[in-house]
């Protein structure tokens, strides 16, 4: 076949494209003149009206803290997905004791608040490690840190939530994309991970999307046990200064641009398969 | 003249689903060249015949054998039978190149990664010469220029093409074909069995459940007419379309004109 295919419209359906975004001209309409107007006064009055001469000082723990809050984040998210893949699949064709058990921890996981997990984890367990021989374990360096309790915690929450979300992403998978590849000889580990696990991934990218940024904004938890994410750093602030809305106001800036950045990764991520239609 | 080697050898195959017997005793051999099509009502079972072939259903008892390999069953615990050898299925699938009615293309990938995803993940062969041969096919079926597409992008029957040409990228020994236009929009259907035509018309090897009978005419040498789980009659094209001799077939042919 030769005839003319018009403009590929295919790769970039979902895309961003260029005539999508607001050219120059288009910021001078007087609507959005009078936006702009509001802002930029709302800036000038946080800056000029309020107190900032604590920031200079705390800007080298506030920069540390945001490397804790993007840690724990990451390698909590990170974990925590690795575990939820089995949790949703055993879920789907385990055989039923897996499947009871994958469901059963999800339900206890999703059924208890986090800070409840957190704070058994840590003041429970946290308390008991040091009555056992567990002292004299190479364990006990890390033990004895605050920190992977926070980790645990977090992790096993997300592996929860994203365990169920896996489950229904693999569930969703169209049965005869599987069955064609089954019927192309692919052995069930190659089935799995060329074409079941990336397609329910693909599938579950805008939840995980949106579950992320929740994970985000559940990683300030681990300060009630002790670690400096930069909402402790922030916590401090307020204690030493007596300064109570201009950290606040701080820490909500920094959590927007932490989830912008997030959710345009994911964006990028989303788009490099085009859906269509929806 | 010598006999063409057997491609597909079927013998005595039952199936059955809980009380419902869908095939009972079907024997069906193809040579090398044969384009065989099964032709029958609804509910005759010939979709579930041409999926125990690759053991997509698996046979309640009977025997399969591919290029002269049999594949080894043995019982499975509940009345039927299942594959003693998953390894020897998995190969001799990979000598079934599958073309289903719903397409089932892989979504995430595109019709590129499609074509040549089986010769590189399951066969090994290096990715420069899968795409080379990939790229020949999607020629082949006029489909080249949406070689980077998504199949969500495209229309039914090129979807349907471009799963043509997965399967043949395996070089396939046979070719089976499920319903191929029976998703397909009426004016679609044409852009399909053309290639599928042209593909018989170089003696390829092909197994083809349809309903078009015009078209099973055309391009069979063989048609086997299945009524409830059994074949009623088989002959040649002339034979069945031009001198039926079973009253359910003659039905079945006044039905359908």
């Amino acid at each position: 076949m030769t005839d003319v295919t018009p403009p590929d419209v295919t790769t970039h359906a979902m895309a961003i494209l260029p005539e999508d975004l607001p050219t120059a001209g288009s910021f001078f309409k007087p609507h959005r003149i009078v936006l702009l107007l509001i802002a930029a006064a709302l800036v000038f009055c946080i800056v000029w009206f309020m107190r900032w001469d604590w920031l200079p000082q705390y800007l080298p723990r506030l920069g540390y803290g945001i490397v804790v809050t993007l840690a724990m984040l990451f390698s909590t998210s990170i974990l925590g997905f690795l575990l939820a893949v089995p949790l949703g699949l055993v879920q789907v064709t385990g055989p039923w004791p897996l499947k009871a058990l994958a469901s059963g921890f999800c339900t206890i996981i999703r059924g208890t608040p986090l800070l409840l997990q957190l704070w058994l984890l840590y003041y429970g367990l946290g308390s008991i490690f040091p009555q056992t021989g567990i002292r004299h374990s190479f364990l006990w360096p890390y033990l004895r840190e605050s920190w992977p309790y926070g980790v645990a915690a977090l992790t096993i929450s997300f592996a929860a939530y994203e365990g169920e979300v896996m489950r229904g992403a693999f569930a969703g998978v169209p049965a005869g994309e599987l069955e064609a590849a089954r019927a192309y000889g692919m052995s069930r580990w190659t089935l799995f991970r060329r074409i079941w696990l990336p397609r329910a991934i693909h599938r579950a990218l805008p939840t995980l999307n949106g579950e992320t940024v929740l994970q985000l904004k559940a990683t300030p938890l681990v300060a009630t046990i002790t670690v400096i994410d930069v909402y402790a750093v922030i916590s401090k602030v307020r204690q030493d200064t007596y300064i109570t809305y201009e950290p606040l106001l701080l820490l909500a800036l920094i959590y927007m641009c932490l989830t912008g950045i997030l959710v345009v990764a994911f964006r990028y991520l989303e788009n490099r398969i085009p859906t269509r239609g929806a | 003249m010598t006999k063409p080697a057997q491609a597909i050898a079927v013998t005595n195959l039952h199936k059955r689903f809980g009380p419902l017997e869908v095939l009972k005793g079907v024997s069906l051999t193809a040579h090398e060249g044969d384009v065989i099509a099964i032709i029958g009502g609804s509910g005759s079972g010939k979709s579930t015949f041409l999926r125990c072939i690759n053991m997509l259903e698996l046979p309640t008892s009977g025997s399969v054998t591919i290029h002269g390999e049999t594949i080894a069953m043995k019982k499975d615990g509940h009345g039927g039978l299942m594959p003693s050898d998953h390894k020897q299925v998995q190969r001799l699938r990979t000598q079934l190149g599958m073309v289903f009615q719903s397409f089932n293309l892989w979504q995430h990938m595109t019709i590129l990664q499609n074509v040549i995803e089986v010769p590189v993940h399951v066969l090994g062969k290096p990715k420069d010469e899968a795409i080379e041969t990939a790229e020949a096919l999607l020629r082949r079926v006029g489909l080249f220029e949406k070689r980077d597409a998504y199949p969500a992008f495209l229309s039914g029957g090129q979807q349907q093409r471009a799963a043509i040409a997965r399967a043949l990228a395996i070089q396939p020994l046979v070719m089976l074909f499920d319903e191929p236009t029976s998703a397909l929009d009426p004016q679609l259907v044409g852009e399909v069995l053309t290639v599928i035509g042209d593909l018989a018309r170089e003696k390829r090897t092909m197994i083809l459940v349809t309903h078009e009978m015009k078209f099973a005419r055309n391009v069979a040498n063989h048609i086997v007419f299945l009524a409830d789980g059994v074949i009623e009659e088989q002959g040649s094209p002339d034979e069945i379309f031009g001198n039926p001799r079973s009253e359910r077939l003659k039905k079945f042919i006044s039905s359908i004109h």
